[in-house]
């Protein structure tokens, strides 16, 4: 893992307020920087060093798959201990599939799959499952309470 | 909700596609999208505007690396309340400020009894711990079990990517 990047206290107000809301304007730059009482090209230039070392992922839009006529859904697997690294390859050779996490319990591999068609992801979880012999878990959302990241620092 | 994707024309999908990665970082930042389409400034920025009203843009900022911030852990705790209180107790769990994601999803009995999910996220496990903690005072006698399933590894994190 990378080393923890320093942030001094601008940043982190930077990273603590600006988790959404950026304007849609000609000058959101500037916009943002004046509730700041930073300089425009201050900002422009923090965010930029953030992305770069990494404390941040990107900086930009997320997009709800659902609202674009895909679908997403959470999957898990119990894998045998001695095939994980073998079935993580095979998961992770999906295009499919957005972020998979190993997890202490007995349902241990645990993925998102995403797609632009919501029929695909049926089909991905059987392919999986042919491919693995492992029993697929589907756990499509069936309600959403919250989603976001308001992650302090 | 089925018709926003008829909504969405050539013009938005190319707008999203240039965005997905990142914003451009420069003082006008729509601007830059606008040219590099061939779109005017201003109907990028009405778009875009639209785009996030009807939800298809959730937000528009930073996107912490949590990972990389020294919120190392992480705790997807999953809870078996009653289905008749999911709804009231998901929406009181999704505005702690540390739950970052709370979602309804289905039991699979006998083995998974649980169908409220709220992810954690914390600096060490004793942090996630001390949440999960605030969340089953919160859920109170609702609580009839619940787990935390921590992360050893990202085994793979690319995200959602529309187009080719």
């Amino acid at each position: 893992m990378m080393a923890k990047p320093e942030l001094d206290a601008t940043d982190a107000r930077i990273v603590n307020e600006l988790q959404g809301g950026f304007p849609v304007s000609r000058t959101p730059f500037a916009d943002v920087a004046a509730s700041l009482g930073i300089e425009e090209q201050d900002l422009i230039a923090r965010i930029s060093r953030m992305c770069d070392t990494g404390a941040l992922s990107r900086f930009g839009p997320l997009i709800n798959a659902e609202r674009l006529g895909g679908a997403v859904t959470l999957a898990a697997l119990a894998v045998p201990e001695g095939r994980f690294d073998e079935v993580a390859e095979t998961v992770n050779g999906f295009r499919e599939v957005a972020h998979n996490y190993a997890r202490e319990h007995r349902l241990n591999m645990w993925f998102v799959v995403a797609a632009d068609r919501r029929q695909r992801i049926g089909e991905v979880l059987g392919e999986i499952e042919a491919a693995t012999g492992l029993a697929v878990h589907d756990f499509p959302k069936l309600e959403e309470f919250y989603i976001g990241l308001k992650v302090t620092v | 909700m089925k018709d926003d994707v008829s909504r969405l024309d050539d013009a938005d999908r190319r707008i999203l596609e240039a965005i997905q990665a990142g914003l451009p970082l420069c003082p006008h930042p729509y601007d830059a999208v606008a040219d590099r389409l061939a779109l005017e400034p201003a109907d990028v920025i009405a778009r875009v505007a639209r785009l996030l009203k009807n939800g298809v843009i959730r937000r528009i900022g930073v996107v912490p690396n949590h990972y990389a911030l020294g919120l190392a852990a992480n705790g997807m705790s999953v809870w078996d309340v009653p289905d008749d209180a999911v709804a009231g107790i998901g929406h009181r769990v999704g505005a702690l400020p540390f739950v970052s994601h709370c979602y309804r999803r289905p039991r699979h009995l006998p083995e998974w009894r649980y169908n409220l999910f709220a992810m954690v996220h914390g600096r060490s496990r004793e942090e996630v711990e001390d949440k999960v903690g605030e969340i089953a005072r919160l859920v109170g006698d609702a609580d009839r079990a619940h787990e935390v399933l921590y992360s050893t590894r990202i085994l793979k994190k690319t995200g959602l990517r529309i187009g080719a």
